[in-house]
């Protein structure tokens, strides 16, 4: 019994060996050429040492004097996540099941998964600026801006989770005469509900930490002071805004995570 | 005779190469009961998926379906009905299909969704009358207790008779049954038996039932059809589905099958008729 097991077992390394050399190989070089890409110089890290200790010693002690300015734009950060994640959230949930291969035929999910990978591929701040000539400086645009972006990111998220459902319990709504819409509603939204509400809590997480930086091309919010703040060199009240962009985004990632534990 | 409730008529049906269903037709005519028996992979889920459309027959084959004078489908392809003819038709399934996480009560008034107004429905608002429909059929299937609880909690047994009171709130006049009993101990198995038989006797219905065990389809059934590969393989009075028949169609079968058949009679003459038994179709009754 046991010539027949150890034979193979012996003949197996070494087709493994080669491809493990030539995937080491691969990776190494990979990262090498990205290292010349990225111009990655760590020497400068030690010739600059003395500057950088410089710029460090100016963000010390933050300024405190405009606080109450930064936790009110701190506010409408978080306003904004709220209205840009609400609004992806009302246009994704039919957006997911347009994209569900288990849905729909493939000449609907193909064009609608392509909208929403367009959606996702370009950045918040490409959107900002862009709705910034349209609706003017301001929240505004940067809500907007938030809304298309989450709404290609959740439309994906959503239909994998309609993708990895149970069809049985689909299939025994259909079979009572219930229409295709019923079979959603009653069948398939039941079983995917606890996925789809962690997942746009986590995006509502990923959107706060977005739109912190929406106000630097004038999406409204923090960024706006962080931006400010930055340009004129005064990094005392720079050091302040990042420490109330922090406590906030820990704060609210915190709740939100422990809203999430409850849904899975 | 009256008009047949079911109509069957050369169904074909390939899965690639594999045939699973060649030429089979069939009747069934109003307030039979009716067992579909054969060995796994002989096409008994299969068939009985084309009779609610579940799955489509070979393009071009010219198999049809029709049941209560309501064409399913012809040549593989599906027709269009409306809501309320699709709900005349009950189907109860080995995993039950039910929405685990919607409560037991939910899950019966989802068998009345076919027949709603179409906005109440897609709202989910069940009118009181309704919701007492609901709790009596129920009631039928010995459940009343437990109609808030989450159905995901329930264990077999009670979820397939979810399932029936589902298909008693549909107030349909066919019910199909695939495998109803196939994943359910003992007990619960023949408590299912018990409430498809009585729904059967006292409302009239006419069932078919897709079984594995043959002593379950001679207790509860009057007419058993046998599919051999495929092939329709017996058509007639259970009475006349005799041993040796029986054992020419678990030919070949695994021992599980053949336990699940007949679990004392069979097995010590097994080698003795193995190869003189009748493999042509038996007389049809129809």
């Amino acid at each position: 019994m046991s010539t027949p097991i150890t034979h193979p077992s012996l003949s197996l390394p070494a087709p493994r060996r080669w491809t493990t050399l030539l995937g080491w190989f691969v990776v190494i070089s990979v990262l090498s050429w990205a290292w010349q890409g990225a111009e990655m110089r760590p020497g400068l890290l030690i010739e600059n040492a003395d500057n950088m200790a410089i710029l460090a010693g100016d963000f010390f002690p933050p300024t405190w004097g405009n606080l109450s300015h930064y936790i009110e734009l701190m506010l409408i950060t978080i306003q904004i996540a709220i209205w840009g994640t609400l609004l992806a959230i009302i246009v994704a949930v039919p957006c997911s099941l347009l994209c569900s291969e288990n849905l729909v035929p493939w000449w609907v999910y193909q064009p609608m998964r392509r909208l929403m990978d367009a959606c996702r591929a370009i950045n918040e701040l490409v959107f900002a600026m862009l709705f910034v000539v349209a609706v003017g400086l301001g929240p505004f645009a940067g809500t907007l801006a938030l809304f298309i972006h989450a709404t290609g990111v959740l439309a994906k998220l959503y239909s994998e989770a309609v993708e990895a459902s149970d069809a049985g319990p689909r299939e025994g709504i259909r079979v009572t005469g219930a229409g295709r819409i019923e079979e959603i509603i009653f069948g398939l939204i039941p079983q995917v509900l606890p996925l789809w509400i962690s997942v746009s809590l986590y995006r509502f997480e990923s959107n706060i930490r977005s739109a912190t930086v929406l106000g630097m091309v004038g999406g409204g919010g923090i960024g706006v002071a962080l931006w400010e703040t930055m340009r004129g060199f005064q990094y005392a009240e720079t050091a302040a805004v990042m420490l109330v962009i922090i406590v906030a985004v820990t704060g609210l990632d915190m709740a939100s995570q422990r809203l999430r534990k409850r849904f899975i | 005779m009256s008009i047949p409730t079911i109509t069957v008529e050369s169904l074909n049906k390939s899965f690639g190469h594999r045939q699973v269903l060649d030429d089979v037709s069939f009747r069934v005519i109003p307030g039979e009961m009716v067992a579909l028996i054969g060995p796994s992979g002989s096409g008994k889920s299969t068939l009985l998926r084309h009779l609610v459309g579940l799955t489509c027959a070979n393009r071009h084959s010219g198999g049809r379906v029709t049941l209560m004078e309501r064409e399913i489908q012809s040549a593989g392809r599906l027709r269009r009905a409306r809501r309320s003819e699709r709900c005349r038709t009950g189907y109860i399934f080995q995993q039950f299909n039910l929405v685990g996480r919607l409560s037991v009560l939910t899950n019966v008034l989802i068998g009345t969704l076919g027949s709603m107004p179409r906005l109440r429905s897609l709202l989910g608002r069940f009118t009181d009358e309704e919701r007492q429909r609901a709790l009596a059929c129920l009631a039928r299937v010995g459940l009343e207790e437990m109609v808030h609880q989450r159905a995901n909690t329930l264990s077999g047994g009670q979820m397939q008779r979810v399932a029936i009171a589902r298909v008693l709130m549909q107030d349909a006049e066919v019910i199909l049954a695939d495998e109803p009993i196939a994943s359910l101990d003992p007990r619960s198995a023949r408590e299912v038996m018990e409430i498809l038989s009585r729904i059967h006797a006292e409302d009239g219905r006419t069932v078919v039932i897709t079984l594995h065990q043959v002593d379950v389809a001679r207790r509860y059934c009057h007419r058993a059809i046998a599919l051999k590969d495929g092939r329709l393989y017996f058509d007639g009075a259970i009475g006349e589905l005799t041993d040796e028949r029986l054992q020419a169609l678990y030919e070949n079968a695994g021992l599980d099958e053949l336990r699940a058949g007949e679990p004392s009679a069979t097995t010590p003459a097994l080698s003795a008729v193995k190869n003189t038994a009748p493999r042509k179709v038996a007389p049809a009754m129809v």
